[in-house]
């Protein structure tokens, strides 16, 4: 007897990006990052019943370990340098999802003190509507995430220093 | 009514020219006073007349009204169980009153939002600087003609127009 292996030594063919590109889609850590009501939906789409960990979303509490942060809630022109420090402080490749109708576009706080959406500031790649959107919407945009990180080019040559990280356009 | 107030009462003995007014609505006792005699009248009201509590210090911009700005304190008795509010006007041209400071520590960071969002300066206050909007800050917020979605964007006149 001993240790059956039926399937023997085998090699399997595929493009380098693909390979990194499944690591990386499998492996989002998000910072640990919450400014009003949306983080209570995120923290229950970490929690048990919906389980963020099946799909290898682990989130960090240090921007120096994240690749992905979520812009869950408000976000008030004094607060807006502190998440650009946080999002600089993040290693490459990253991304940035905005989640909520505030993170979009400012939501219901037309308002003096509240900035108008994330994206005057950072480079969104998923936008996540709802007024907070429920953890189902939550999870569906960083599947939308996955699916986006695995159509990327170059992204092994991109992290030797050869050439630029190709975004699929949107 | 306001008259049977023991506080009242003794304010209205005590700065009989600087009381301007003192009504009571639903329960509520409130007294207008000059500013200039404000630091006096808390002085007398916390020392001799037990409102030893400062809840709040607020203000209001009755904005094309003369004197355009009301400062609001609202205190408490603890060994009596009172409350009471006293208000004292201040001009758009001379925007300054006294800082209750010196009385209750608390005062400081109310009087510090207070001038933050209306622009009201309180005299020999410690440390009178902004505490909600950053310190590079332009304009007053809660001051009534400040535009809402800020000065540098164009104002939402309805989603029809």
């Amino acid at each position: 007897m001993g240790v059956d292996n039926p399937l023997g030594d085998n090699i399997i063919t595929t493009s380098l990006d693909s390979l990194v590109n499944w690591a990386r889609k499998s492996s989002i850590w998000p910072m640990t990052f919450g400014l009003a009501c949306c983080a209570i939906e995120m923290m229950a789409t970490g929690a048990a019943k919906h389980d963020l960990d099946r799909f290898g979303i682990i989130f960090r509490a240090s921007p120096r370990q994240a690749d992905c942060i979520i812009i869950a809630g408000t976000v008030t022109k004094k607060m807006l340098p502190v998440i650009q420090t946080v999002y600089e402080q993040m290693p490459e490749p990253k991304w940035v999802v905005a989640m909520g109708a505030c993170a979009c576009s400012g939501g219901i706080f037309d308002t003096y003190s509240v900035v108008q959406g994330i994206d005057e500031a950072l480079p969104v790649d998923v936008y996540i509507p709802g007024c907070p959107p429920r953890p189902e919407a939550l999870l569906y945009g960083l599947m939308k995430l996955q699916d986006k990180i695995m159509k990327e080019k170059n992204s092994f040559g991109s992290s030797i220093g050869m050439g630029e990280r190709l975004e699929p356009a949107a | 009514m306001a008259e049977n107030n023991r506080a009242v009462v003794k304010l209205q003995e005590r700065f009989a020219d600087s009381v301007l007014e003192s009504k009571e609505f639903r329960g509520e006792t409130t007294v207008v006073v000059k500013k200039e005699k404000i630091l006096e009248v808390l002085k007398c009201l916390k020392q001799d007349l037990g409102y030893n509590f400062l809840t709040d210090v607020t203000a209001v911009d009755y904005l094309g009204q003369e004197p355009r700005f009301m400062v609001v304190y609202h205190l408490y008795s603890i060994p009596n169980k009172e409350r009471i509010r006293i208000k004292a006007p201040v001009t758009e041209s001379d925007c300054t009153i006294d800082s209750a400071c010196a009385l209750w520590k608390t005062a400081d960071w109310l009087e510090r939002e207070v001038y933050d969002l209306m622009g009201i300066r309180f005299n020999n206050h410690p440390n009178m600087v902004r505490i909600l909007m950053t310190d590079d800050w332009v304009g007053h917020p809660l001051r009534k003609d400040y535009p809402l979605q800020g000065p540098d964007r164009e104002p939402y006149k309805g989603r029809l127009s």
